[in-house]
């Protein structure tokens, strides 16, 4: 049962937004570092590296490029693999795009710049909970992730050969440990477990067959294309499409 | 300004592109199929799940012991935050101990 909220208090609904993106930012700073710290080591200035986690604001993504980088790779290629990375963000938008009509369209579009993985989760567990997405909740968040993202690719960038050894720090494994919880947090969707094991079985014999970063948008086919031949489940809470 | 710099705007234009593409094709239709909307409902578990799977099957003990703590407290009801600082806990003690 949904509590009642006054979603039309900008105010508070940023405040609402701001307190949720600090678990977010716990599991992505690390990341935030680790990506400042190896930019800096794969030849990139500390100016470009903070311009990368600004321009682009996709970790994986961005790992990605400075790899590429180092290796005298021709320039379209570093920005197509960039974007074949990032090309899981079609399907947030296409989702996130259902409960966000009432949002003014320059408005959308400027938001859904900020549609990192996590945000789009937060944003779908809050229309699976019922409560309307509003714009001031969606920049709570946005603004504070987005802050502490580039934030941390400064200090990685300036401090990060001081990290002794960020591998004892689990710094490249928390997002995951985070990407766990998240999946979890959906598990009262229908068909979950099967799209979760399809997902996770095709990811991972195309991540050891054909390799990264192929395997992110081949697992999600999987999923997805379970989920479609699953025979119809009950009809979908529309509590976002009554205004 | 430098090549590099060029590339990273370019990569920025691009990933927002992704983040808008979905909506843009999606926003064209006024109804959608019950079998599409069943493919998006199950968007965030399909799309999420390949980034965390593929990173374990490369681990050792301590990643695999750490989802095994922090999928303890999920099922058990606990919130995002505290299954992940367990399993955070967990990953950095033993990757410590078995470094």
């Amino acid at each position: 049962m949904a509590e009642t909220i006054d979603f039309t208090d900008k105010r508070a609904e940023f405040r609402r937004g701001t307190n949720r993106a600090w678990p977010i930012v716990f599991a992505t700073a690390p990341f935030g570092l680790l990506f400042g710290t190896l930019s800096v080591a794969n030849g990139l200035t500390v100016g470009e590296t903070v311009l990368m986690s600004g321009a682009i604001f996709a970790g994986a993504s961005q790992l990605v490029g400075i790899e590429l980088f180092g290796q005298d790779i021709a320039p379209w290629l570093v920005v197509l693999s960039v974007f074949a990375v990032n090309f899981r963000h079609v399907l947030y938008s296409a989702v996130t795009g259902r409960s966000t009509g009432h949002w003014p369209v320059a408005w959308r579009y400027f938001a859904f710049f900020f549609l990192t993985d996590p945000q789009f989760a937060e944003a779908e567990r809050r229309v699976s909970n019922g409560r309307r997405l509003t714009l001031a909740w969606y920049f709570g968040i946005a603004s504070v992730v987005y802050v502490s993202w580039i934030g941390m690719a400064f200090l990685g960038a300036v401090f990060g050969q001081l990290i002794p050894n960020p591998y004892v720090w689990g710094l490249d494994f928390l997002a995951p440990i985070y990407f766990f919880g998240l999946v979890m947090e959906f598990r009262g969707r229908a068909s979950w477990l099967p799209v979760v094991a399809a997902s996770a079985v095709a990811s991972t014999l195309a991540f050891h067959t054909i390799g990264s970063p192929w395997h992110v948008s081949i697992g999600a086919a999987a999923g997805i294309a379970l989920a479609v031949l699953m025979p119809p489940a009950r009809p979908r809470a529309q509590t976002e499409g009554a205004e | 300004m430098s090549v590099t710099v060029w590339i990273i705007l370019a990569a920025g234009f691009a990933t927002w592109l992704t983040r808008i593409g979905g909506d843009l094709v999606l926003s064209r239709f006024d109804r959608v199929h019950p079998r599409v909307e069943a493919a998006l409902d199950a968007v965030p578990a399909a799309v999420l799940t390949t980034l965390f799977v593929p990173a374990a099957t490369t681990g050792g003990i301590p990643e695999w012991a750490a989802l095994a703590v922090s999928g303890a407290f999920f099922l058990r009801g606990a919130g995002l935050m505290t299954g992940f600082v367990a399993g955070a806990a967990i990953l950095i003690a033993l990757r410590n101990l078995l470094g």
